[in-house]
């Protein structure tokens, strides 16, 4: 019983001690992304990726002479646990600044908060234009809309061999996957490539027979798959199951091809995907040195290759709201979020820097990112 | 043409699973009246177990089928002695609590335990698919077909023609005449409930080489099984068989013809059907659950 008594004592006393120390000590981040459930992968990726941000800028001394302190919600892969999360951290956590949500659906959901309590949220992952169009004056994305992510594509179709005749889309059935699909058609629309069937699938969906079924009946020769990496694979298996004929392309940036050729093996073969970080080719980024470090610092920590296309995420994500930090001189989301606008970040995507978009007097930051395409061939993950 | 007879094959193939969960929880849901919420987590269970035995450990393949039917056959007792037993005589509610709490922390457990990362179950069958004229379909998901058939045979002819059967079937219409009649009353719970959770965990075994493994997985499944043995009648074991067949049927079609994006509706939207027109079910002629 005394030892008991004792024990609680000290661990109280410790707590107490600990608790203004840290206040003093470190500026925290909110990080709000799908630890848990059908996206799960992908979050913890990202999560890795934010966690080798926060070290590498502590070692380097921090940020304003005071540590970085992530604090780390799970929303669960659902919009209404990414809602709670974002109060949680905002009203319990009093974080100035936060960085979410992964799925466009989860940002969507949790973007009310930040006009409801004044924070800014730099936007990691998500696609849908409506993010930054929706005059939300406290979003700021780095990751690409689909738009650009179809525009970028658009540019580089010539180097499909062959090229696409026909397209038939198969998207998850959200904010992320609609949005895509849309954007894809329109720009294929408008060089001349005839479209196909479009199918959706619920995100938890796992037997995409049916889907798939419909897709072989169109004569299409390129499927675009829009979805995470859990459900690509299932994708690339079901469609080798079904024999479809179509190149599968995945667009968003969220298919891991090492997982898909751990997971999918030989059904994986022959796929391309559009990503944002090519961490197989290092020297090819915007910043080689960045995405060597990144890269480097990533397998020191023992994380999975796989999650690299998606942990730069969070390392890029963390970084740019560390250096709105230091802009701002102060840890309070009114001057962060102004700082935003005018910081410059050299990331392991690219230079980051905001743009206005949406409607006048209530803009949101849009960073213009940089896409690589490539193609699984033989198990391993090529250059086309 | 060639497109419905793709639906038709895959509806079949889906249908086997779908049965497959079916009788484990008709058994348990219909036979015992325990509202089994920890079905689905049974069935998570399953294929994580056959990851880990075939994917960690790399024992052949259908032996690590068959110890993950015995681990959630054993799983499955375990649950039966420590929270059912002693709320035999409780209302359905507590019951209910009880495991809905259960299916809670076995879920949490699993994502504790095997992170929320989905992992994949290694399986010797070639990806190559077998062709049959316009239909093409995975060797893997032929044998799953197979396994289903085969175990529903199986059980109905144990629930049906079996000594065993007789008194597992007298314990719960009856329990008190069965243990007049030498029927051990304890047993025959603890057994019924271990069968039908080793048969959730075969079923999660079964699709998890098909699909991936999360932890999350059997929330879905749960939900459908449940709605698999509403539609086929309680306790029926050819209802459910058929009702397995008729959801797979529905989603397929619904997904191929109408839209894909309400797939899942679909199934429910029959069994609203089902249930308006049919209140006790497609094939049982007994009562419903109060």
């Amino acid at each position: 019983m005394v030892r008991t008594g004792s024990v609680a004592v000290l661990a109280i006393g410790a707590f107490l001690g600990a608790v203004p120390a840290w206040a003093q000590d470190s500026i925290k981040i909110g990080v709000n992304e799908p630890l848990t459930g059908a996206v799960a992968a992908s979050g913890n990726y990202v999560t890795n990726g934010a966690r080798i941000a926060e070290e590498m800028l502590n070692a380097q001394g921090g940020v304003l002479g005071k540590k970085i302190q992530l604090i780390i919600e799970d929303n669960k892969s659902n919009p209404k646990e990414a809602v709670s999360a974002a109060e949680k951290l905002i009203v319990r956590d009093k974080v100035p600044v936060m960085m979410g949500a992964w799925s466009s659906t989860f940002t969507l959901a949790v973007m009310p908060k930040l006009i409801e309590y004044s924070v800014p949220m730099v936007v990691e992952t998500s696609s849908s234009g409506k993010i930054t169009t929706s005059g939300n004056p406290w979003v700021f994305r780095i990751a690409p809309t689909s738009a650009m992510e179809a525009r970028a594509f658009g540019e580089k179709l010539g180097q499909l061999n062959p090229p696409i005749k026909k397209a038939d889309f198969l998207a998850v059935n959200n904010d992320f996957g609609r949005g895509a699909s849309d954007e894809f058609r329109k720009m294929l629309e408008a060089k001349g490539v005839k479209v196909g069937v479009t199918e959706t699938m619920a995100p938890e969906a796992t037997d995409l027979s049916a889907q798939l079924a419909r897709i072989k009946q169109s004569d299409g020769d390129t499927l675009f798959v829009t979805t995470g990496v859990e459900q690509i694979t299932l994708v690339l298996k079901q469609a080798a199951e079904q024999r479809l004929p179509h190149r599968i392309i995945t667009t968003g940036g969220s298919s891991s091809p090492d997982q898909l050729i751990a997971q999918a093996g030989d059904a994986a073969n022959n796929s391309y995907h559009i990503l944002f970080f090519a961490p197989w080719f290092p020297e090819k980024a915007v910043n080689p040195d960045i995405a060597k470090a990144f890269v480097e610092a990533w397998n020191k920590k023992g994380y999975e290759f796989a999650g690299l296309t998606e942990g730069f995420r969070g390392y890029d994500g963390i970084t740019t709201i560390a250096a709105a930090i230091k802009a701002a001189g102060k840890a309070e989301p009114q001057a962060i979020r102004d700082a935003l606008w005018n910081t410059k970040v050299s990331g392991v995507n690219g230079n980051i820097a905001f743009t206005k978009e949406g409607p006048a007097g209530k803009e949101s930051g849009q960073n213009q990112p940089n896409i690589y395409i490539v193609q699984i061939k033989g198990g391993k993950v090529t250059l086309p | 043409m060639p497109e419905f007879l793709q639906h038709l094959a895959n509806a079949v193939v889906l249908g086997g699973t779908y049965a497959l969960l079916g009788i484990g929880l008709t058994l348990i849901f219909g036979i015992m009246r325990v509202v089994n919420f920890t079905h689905g987590e049974l069935y998570t269970f399953g294929a994580y177990m056959a990851f880990m035995l075939a994917g960690l450990f790399g024992l052949n393949f259908f032996v690590s089928l068959a110890l993950a039917a015995t681990l959630g056959f054993l799983l499955g007792a375990l649950i039966e002695f420590t929270l059912l037993r002693p709320l035999k005589g409780a209302d359905i509610d507590t019951t209910m609590l009880v495991m809905i709490g259960a299916w809670i922390a076995m879920q949490a457990g699993q994502q504790l335990m095997w992170g929320g990362v989905a992992k994949s179950v290694p399986n010797p069958f070639p990806t190559e698919p077998v062709v049959l004229g316009p239909v093409s379909v995975g060797p893997i998901r032929l044998f799953v077909l197979a396994v289903a058939v085969v175990l529903l045979a199986v059980f109905y002819l144990l629930i049906n023609r079996t000594k065993l059967g007789v008194a597992m079937r007298a314990t719960f219409q009856d329990p008190d005449t069965a243990a007049l009649m030498g029927v051990n009353n304890g047993l025959m719970y603890t057994l019924t409930f271990a069968i039908g959770s080793g048969l959730a965990a075969i079923a999660g075994a079964l699709l998890g080489p098909i699909f991936v493994v999360t932890p999350t997985m059997g929330d879905l499944v749960a939900l459908k099984a449940f709605a698999i043995v509403i539609l086929g009648g309680l306790g029926n074991i050819p209802g459910a068989t058929i009702g397995g067949f008729v959801l797979a049927l529905v989603e397929e079609f619904g997904a191929g013809y109408v839209s894909s994006g309400y797939r899942d509706a679909m199934g429910f939207l029959l069994i609203i059907a089902v249930l308006a027109v049919r209140p006790q079910g497609l094939f049982a002629a007994k009562e419903r659950i109060g």
